[in-house]
């Protein structure tokens, strides 16, 4: 069975999980069922198609398949070439973590009978991987659109809470639109031959008008989806919103198929390739990253803090990938392929520790109930396992070596670098601006990630309730553990995932540049050559690992291991509570001051005379002041002026069908004349 | 062979001579106004006591409290194994360029940080939440500082940078002019030095650093002084390495370690006097401040970057 083609098997696994889905149907209200049944299989599957895209990498043969499936004479294109290979990998590898998690995670009443929340589940992995493979238009938007489709309905599972239903309203609304303009988007890549098959498109010659016209759409379209500036709003409400294995699904998972989709267009499905694109894509993607940070560091919500986060890392790979197209435009191949490495393994190393962060958000809500920063606090000494695994996510996000994170920024960083070649000089003076913004928003994810560790598991718990906190069950420990594993491999083996984006960026740009990495031993990564740039990540454990044991072992033989436990230090003051410990909003304070022309701010402090003091400060985002309510102002500034026309009476709209008879009447001689 | 024993060297040299340059410093510093001062011997017998002392914890101290000085001494002594200072044949320097160097300092900055969040008080969390705020200005202003040099070099390699500078014939580069004063101002950041900290007090308003370690004592207490310290020689030979690399052996023969050892001394005598006469002469800023004087910092770095570009230089 496991020496089919590769596109069978991950057809197989599709099959499966509809199948394990339409189960769960049956079985709607039969909990252990479900969570210790279904879920655990689905997450095999997820294996299994991981399995599948490694071959599928390894051979690099382009496999393509029909299946007669949907109308008469339009049946669904399929094909497994390197760069599906490559992101159904990341649906694997993370979708095992995430369902064994999710197998632990949902109780009885979470809103949503068990047995739909299976089928909601796995009709999104499914259909997730069904992107990947679409090789025509019509393919790509059906299963485009159940992906949005189920996630709308896993993001509404608690359904009964106004908020959370608004919030699922906005995110289908901005995911329609982000849908339409990828419709249109295709409609322009056929050039008018009808035919919508991706093989058609890629041998049309658009003019540099219409393929700029389809390049803008689908940035837009693509955008939509992924939470790019100033599209970015529904991430924040709708992952906060999800249940936990949901939100780490969305935000590791499915953002990642816009990236997808974004290369697939530009550098598979355009021929062209014009400067300028590059430098829309980088400009964006560096706005989005910082504006993503910024606002990661004053949430006080520690799932909106983890949304914007996204935001921010959605942001360096769109940056990525405009530097990567900027190369390619000027033919650079080689520098292309080092930009499209760096956006690749950022792209496999955020869906693995933001996955694993939200899964650990989801494990603290259910040990506490609380999701607010200012509620939580202490919470390494009730759930030890919880807060280690959550520790090296938030060491890979903030991008520190030896995490997967920092190989991914130090790949990007060296792309920068290395770019005074190209032949504008605006653009070479763009670089070191872009650069130092990276830079900069690397410094910030470290502080917004400080931020959620410290404060929901340092530090002295801020409520009574916390010290009954439980750790994970095993399910959860297993899907987390395997997230965290990965994410430690994926920094300290960086060649090993070199090798496997090698096919991918091969066919986009023609390099691939794992030999060239490899070229000085597996264990040092040279991404040019060793005199210009190295990073050795199992030296570095190693380095810091054998530099901490040595301080161990030498001041225990030379000195003693006297410990003496003590109440802390109170600074002289008799009362102390866990209630003087700085809160998530001051925490926040000194970027919400250098920041401050970012945010809008609603603050009430407390004055002296004032017997019950009360602070509060409210931070929101001004596009929402600034763009969206105007929209919806005038929408509905003109959908009641429309209005106006339907007086709900029947006479009135015989009088309307009069009028329009007349006007007809009148009009028809004149043409005929 | 050699090559191990010059990585050795490099190893043992900032960990033994790490508390004589703090000590000189200090020393400069009482002289300057006009106090005999303690001796340039004084941090090796506070280390001496410290690690004899019993070690306090708070009874609310998780593992990563005791875990933390270990990590962050790591850090710092792995941080001076790659930075050349008596030679440029450094085994462990192709493990991390510069990019993984300023990702090393990050990564004791985050575990000093959450170390000091851990126990709940809240001169912790205070301190914490100010050494993030001079980390995340001062971490991309330093690599600024770092790309400008690599510019030169066509490398971020240290080694490599290092080798480019000193054998290229002198040059006065427009681009490390900027990156030099910017470089400045990070390094008196990221030491807690005056314009930034006081490393002198522990007054609440002002302190960062003694914040941070205030809950911990003995053993643990003397590896993050240890580590301070060393986190002070590693800017030192940094700046030294970019901006005033002459005399770092190219070899890893005894010899040349043996003639690049006066040198090195030479200058961090030298860094020594500079940096005690700029904490002497200038006042602590408050803290609402500092963000300005490290988005100057930041500001040069880029204009550095950006001279290199136009100037091709």
């Amino acid at each position: 069975m496991l020496n089919m083609p590769a596109i069978d098997l991950v057809l197989w696994v599709i099959g499966a999980w509809i199948a394990l889905g339409l189960l769960g149907i049956v079985a709607l209200h039969r909990f252990a069922l479900v969570a210790r049944v279904l879920f655990p299989l689905g997450a095999v599957c997820g294996l299994i198609l991981a399995f599948a895209s490694i071959r599928a990498l390894g051979s690099g043969v382009v496999e393509s398949k029909q299946l007669s499936l949907g109308l008469p004479q339009l049946p669904f294109h399929l094909r497994l070439d390197a760069l599906s290979a490559f992101f159904l990998l990341v649906i694997g590898i993370a979708s095992f973590g995430i369902s064994l998690f999710a197998a632990g995670y949902f109780r009885a009443g979470e809103g949503t009978a068990p047995g739909l929340l299976c089928l909601e589940f796995h009709f999104f992995l499914a259909s997730m991987a069904l992107v990947l493979l679409a090789d025509d238009a019509y393919a790509f938007m059906v299963a485009w659109e159940s992906m949005a489709l189920t996630s709308y309905f896993l993001v509404t599972a608690n359904h009964r809470l106004p908020k959370i239903r608004a919030a699922g309203f906005l995110y289908l609304l901005i995911a329609h639109i982000g849908a339409i303009a990828i419709l249109l988007c295709f409609g322009v890549l056929q050039a008018n031959t009808g035919d919508y098959t991706f093989a058609n498109m890629r041998v049309q010659n658009l003019s540099t008008f219409w393929a700029s016209a389809a390049f803008l759409l689908a940035v837009f379209g693509f955008g939509a989806k992924a939470g790019i500036l100033p599209l970015h709003v529904w991430l924040p409400e709708a992952h906060p919103a999800a249940p936990s294995p949901v939100s780490a699904l969305m935000s590791g998972v499915m953002l990642k198929m816009a990236i997808y989709g974004l290369l697939r267009v530009t550098f598979d499905l355009l021929h062209l390739h014009i400067w300028w694109w590059g430098v829309v894509l980088l400009v964006l993607g560096l706005t989005t990253a910082i504006f993503g940070v910024v606002f990661a560091s004053v949430q006080v919500e520690m799932k909106r803090l983890l949304a914007y986060s996204s935001i921010e890392n959605i942001g360096l790979l769109f940056a990525a990938m405009g530097l990567a197209l900027l190369f390619r435009s000027y033919g650079m191949n080689a520098l292309a392929a080092l930009a499209l490495t760096a956006c690749l393994y950022h792209v496999v190393g955020h869906a693995l520790f933001k996955s694993l962060l939200f899964l650990t958000t989801g494990s603290v809500l259910h040990a506490t109930g609380e999701r607010n920063l200012g509620r939580l606090g202490g919470l390494i000494r009730f759930m030890p396992w919880v807060a280690w695994l959550a520790l090296i996510g938030v060491l890979a996000s903030s991008g520190l070596p030896p995490f997967s994170g920092f190989v991914s920024e130090w790949l990007l960083l060296q792309s920068f670098l290395f770019t005074p070649g190209l032949p504008q000089p605006f653009l070479n003076m763009l670089i070191p601006i872009a650069t130092a913004s990276i830079a900069l928003t690397a410094a910030l994810a470290g502080y917004a990630m400080v931020k959620f560790f410290g404060v929901v598991f340092l530090g002295q718990p801020r409520e009574e309730k916390l010290s009954q906190a439980h750790d994970a069950g095993i399910f959860e420990k297993i899907g987390m553990g395997w997230l965290a594993v990965l994410t430690i491999g994926l920094g300290v083996a960086p060649n090993s995932v070199l090798h496997l984006i090698d096919p991918v960026t091969k066919g986009l740009v023609g390099v691939g540049l794992a030999n060239k990495a490899s070229a000085n031993g597996w264990w040092l990564l040279t991404p040019t050559s060793i005199v210009r740039a190295s990073y050795g990540p199992l030296y570095f454990l190693f380095g810091v690992i054998g530099a901490c044991a040595i301080a161990f072992v030498l001041v225990r033989l030379l000195y003693h291991a006297r410990l003496r436990r003590s109440v802390p230090w109170g600074g002289g003051h008799p009362w102390r509570n866990s209630r003087m410990q700085d809160t998530a909003e001051g925490y926040g304070q000194p970027i919400r001051q250098i920041f401050e022309p970012f945010f809008h701010m609603d603050r009430h402090l407390p004055k002296p005379e004032d017997t019950e003091p009360e602070y509060h400060v409210v931070v929101t985002d001004k596009f929402w002041e600034g763009v969206y309510m105007p929209i919806a102002r005038a929408t509905e500034y003109v959908s009641a002026k429309v209005g106006k026309l339907q007086q709900g009476r029947i006479s009135i709209y015989l009088l309307y069908s009069f009028i329009t008879l007349i006007v007809v009447l009148l009009l028809v001689p004149t043409a005929r004349r | 062979m050699t090559r191990t024993f010059s990585q050795l060297i490099s190893i043992v040299t900032p960990l033994l001579l790490s508390p004589l340059l703090l000590g000189w410093v200090n020393q400069m510093r009482a002289w300057l106004s006009n106090r005999k001062g303690p001796g340039v011997l004084q941090p090796y017998r506070m280390l001496h006591k410290l690690f004899n002392k019993d070690s306090v914890m708070a009874d609310t101290a998780s593992s990563l409290f005791r875990f933390a000085p270990y990590v962050v001494f790591g850090c710092m002594l792995l941080a001076n194994a790659i930075i050349p200072t008596l030679s440029t044949d450094l085994p462990l320097a192709s493990a991390a360029d510069a990019i993984a160097l300023v990702g090393l300092f990050a990564l004791a900055r985050i575990f000093i940080s959450l170390a000091a969040m851990d126990i709940g008080t809240a001169f912790g969390t205070l301190g914490a939440r100010r050494e993030m705020l001079v980390g995340f200005l001062a971490e991309p202003a330093l690599l600024t500082v770092l790309f400008s040099a690599s510019l030169i070099g066509q490398s971020t390699a240290l080694t490599t940078i290092v080798e480019a500078v000193v054998h290229k014939h002198f040059a006065i580069y427009p681009s490390l002019v900027f990156a030099g004063m910017a470089f400045i101002l990070v390094f008196l950041a990221e030491n807690a030095r005056v314009p930034v900290d006081n490393p002198a007090t522990h007054l609440e308003l002002t302190m960062i650093h003694e914040a941070l370690i205030l809950e911990y004592s003995g053993r643990h207490l003397a590896l993050m002084e240890w580590a301070a310290s060393l986190k002070l020689f590693a800017y030192s030979t940094l700046e030294i390495a970019l901006f005033l690399p002459w005399g770092i052996g190219h070899e890893a023969t005894p010899t040349s370690l043996l003639l690049a050892l006066p040198s090195l001394a030479l200058k961090l005598t030298l860094i020594g006097i500079v940096l005690a006469l700029v904490e002497t002469f200038s006042a602590k800023l408050r803290i609402f401040r500092v963000p300005e004087f490290l988005a100057t910092a930041f500001l040069l770095g880029v204009i550095g970057m950006l001279t290199h570009i136009l100037l091709g230089a």
